[in-house]
């Protein structure tokens, strides 16, 4: 059988701030399609720096320089236009942000409205319906959907968030902590909704919570001081870490 | 005892303020009432009269408001296409950089500037531009008094929409980019929705300036007690017929002036505490 093409593919990897401070240092690895991939690390290890380069969130930022390949489908994220990249390449943060003059039906549009895209009103409201599901919202809102989106709670924004984000049909979405400013139920919705979502996309999430890392992804990368330590199954590093400093880090010898 | 003696203090002195302040409005009422009484409230601010031969006495105030709604009206048209890119370069595009820094602060400096230097380089270099090239005859008049007072209200709205706009969270902006939006698109569906009520309080506040805004005015606008034909005629704004004759005025006349006064005041009042209110509600969440 003809080996499966990776989806996303780190090769050495760079990011800096400055000459001095480098922030990612040489990163490869190759993300599966329709898996979810844990990046997990202490604080200031790089993790969420990596993942804002997959859709050049640093172009925003003077002085930030990506070097080497970031391969999406095989084509150099690098060498691309931006905008071309956002939009296949979908990102969630960790507050969730809805837009707030916008309404929760205009919300899962905006990437359409921003982008000048015009759709007819059954196709809009075809795009409202299915991205509501697909991050279980629909029952919930689907009387209130004129509401503004900061109308809804903390779990249901960031569902909102991620409902904005799919109606793209992104090939990944990158997730920076996307439950660290949520309560445990809800956390524990969205954690049920991306096991579900990894059948439609790619998914890359930052998080800080090991017991979500075990309990979502299939592959988990280990980061620390911005080299990447490991890279493999989750269950495999979790039951028999093959570096001492992943190791250290999940029995909480590290933090 | 020491205590109580300091509470006594700051409450009086706390008290004058609001005393001098209610005396100013007393005093303008009192003095305007013979001119409302002899012509009427609403007669006064229809006329277009102002004809002061002795006998025959005649004041109206429509000239002079409508003078000033114009001048008003009109520096803020000129001021908005300066301003509010001022404002996205400063608060958005080189927010945070020197030169933002640099601009910002020399905007800032512009508001500094006295009204009468104002004035003298309106009738000294704007004017004879005006006449050269054939706009108007005399170069002084609503447009000329305009675009002078449209510079001077430009610092009021650029540094107030610029806070606005510096408001906007990073994470919506954030948010719009990782959807594929160019920075145009954040701003003309991002930034401005969001910050467009307190970008709009910015303008009502300097519209609250222009207002009662005298010298650059009186110097520049023509001093003719009629109204303006058209916006390159002469005329006159409620605050420079005043500064033109409280002088000169006694008895009827120089009631109508202060009544003239208690009503720019009642509309700068009514205007600046619409732009508070806003800019009160104006606060992002």
């Amino acid at each position: 059988m003809e080996s499966v093409k990776p989806i996303l593919e780190f090769k050495k990897t760079c990011v800096s701030y400055t000459k001095q401070t480098i922030a990612v240092k040489y990163v490869s690895a190759a993300i599966e399609r329709n898996t979810i991939t844990a990046i997990m690390g202490p604080s200031g290890c790089g993790k969420s720096t990596l993942l804002r380069a997959v859709n050049l969130m640093h172009n925003l930022y003077q002085n930030i320089r990506v070097d080497g390949e970031i391969l999406l489908n095989g084509e150099n994220i690098l060498s691309m236009e931006p905008i071309d990249v956002r939009r296949r390449v979908g990102m969630v943060f960790q507050r969730p942000a809805p837009f707030p003059t916008m309404s929760i039906y205009d919300n899962v549009l905006s990437g359409f409205v921003l982008n000048g895209i015009k759709l007819s009103i059954a196709e809009k409201d075809a795009t409202v319906e299915r991205c509501l599901r697909s991050v279980a919202l629909w029952d919930e809102v689907k009387d209130v959907l004129n509401k503004k989106g900061t109308f809804l709670s903390g779990g249901q924004q960031q569902r909102l968030c991620i409902a904005r984000a799919l109606a793209m049909k992104p090939d990944v979405l990158l997730m920076d902590e996307p439950t660290s400013a949520l309560d445990p139920i809800a956390t524990k919705h969205i954690e049920e909704l991306l096991v579900k979502l990894q059948e439609e996309v790619t998914i890359l999430i930052v998080t800080h919570n090991m017991g979500q890392a075990m309990r979502i992804s299939s592959k988990a990368m280990f980061m620390y001081l911005g080299e990447l330590v490991e890279y493999g199954d989750t269950d495999t590093m979790f039951s028999n870490p093959s570096d001492g400093r992943t190791k250290a880090y999940l029995t909480g010898k590290m933090g | 005892m020491n205590d109580k003696l300091y509470r006594i203090i700051l409450f009086v002195v706390a008290l004058i303020v609001p005393i001098v302040c209610g005396g100013v409005v007393y005093a303008l009422v009192t003095d305007a009432y013979d001119a409302f009484e002899h012509f009427g409230f609403f007669k006064f601010l229809t006329s277009s009269e102002w004809s002061y031969t002795e006998g025959s006495e005649r004041y109206g105030a429509l000239p002079f408001i409508t003078g000033t709604l114009m001048t008003t009206l009109l520096a803020l048209i000129f001021c908005i296409p300066f301003s509010l890119p001022v404002a996205l370069f400063v608060g958005e595009y080189f927010r945070g950089t020197k030169i933002a820094a640099v601009l910002s602060t020399v905007i800032d400096l512009l508001a500094g500037i006295p009204s009468i230097i104002y004035g003298l380089w309106g009738f000294y270099t704007l004017r004879p531009i005006i006449m050269a090239l054939n706009i108007s005859s005399q170069g002084s008049g609503v447009l000329t008094a305009s675009l002078v007072l449209a510079i001077m209200i430009v610092p009021y709205a650029a540094s107030l929409s610029a806070e606005f706009i510096k408001m906007v969270p990073n994470d919506l902006k954030e948010g719009a980019y990782s959807l594929g939006a160019t920075r145009a698109e954040i701003i003309g569906k991002i930034i401005f929705p969001v910050a467009g009520s307190g970008i709009f309080s910015s303008y009502v506040l300097a519209i609250g300036r222009a207002l009662g805004e005298t010298m650059t005015v009186t110097m520049l606008i023509g001093n003719t007690n009629n109204i303006p034909e058209s916006i390159t005629s002469t005329g006159n704004s409620m605050a420079s017929i005043i500064a033109n004759q409280f002088g000169e005025a006694d008895d009827l006349r120089l009631s109508s002036l202060i009544a003239i006064g208690l009503i720019l005041f009642l509309i700068t009042v009514f205007i600046n505490l619409i732009g508070k209110i806003m800019i009160k509600r104006a606060r992002i969440v």
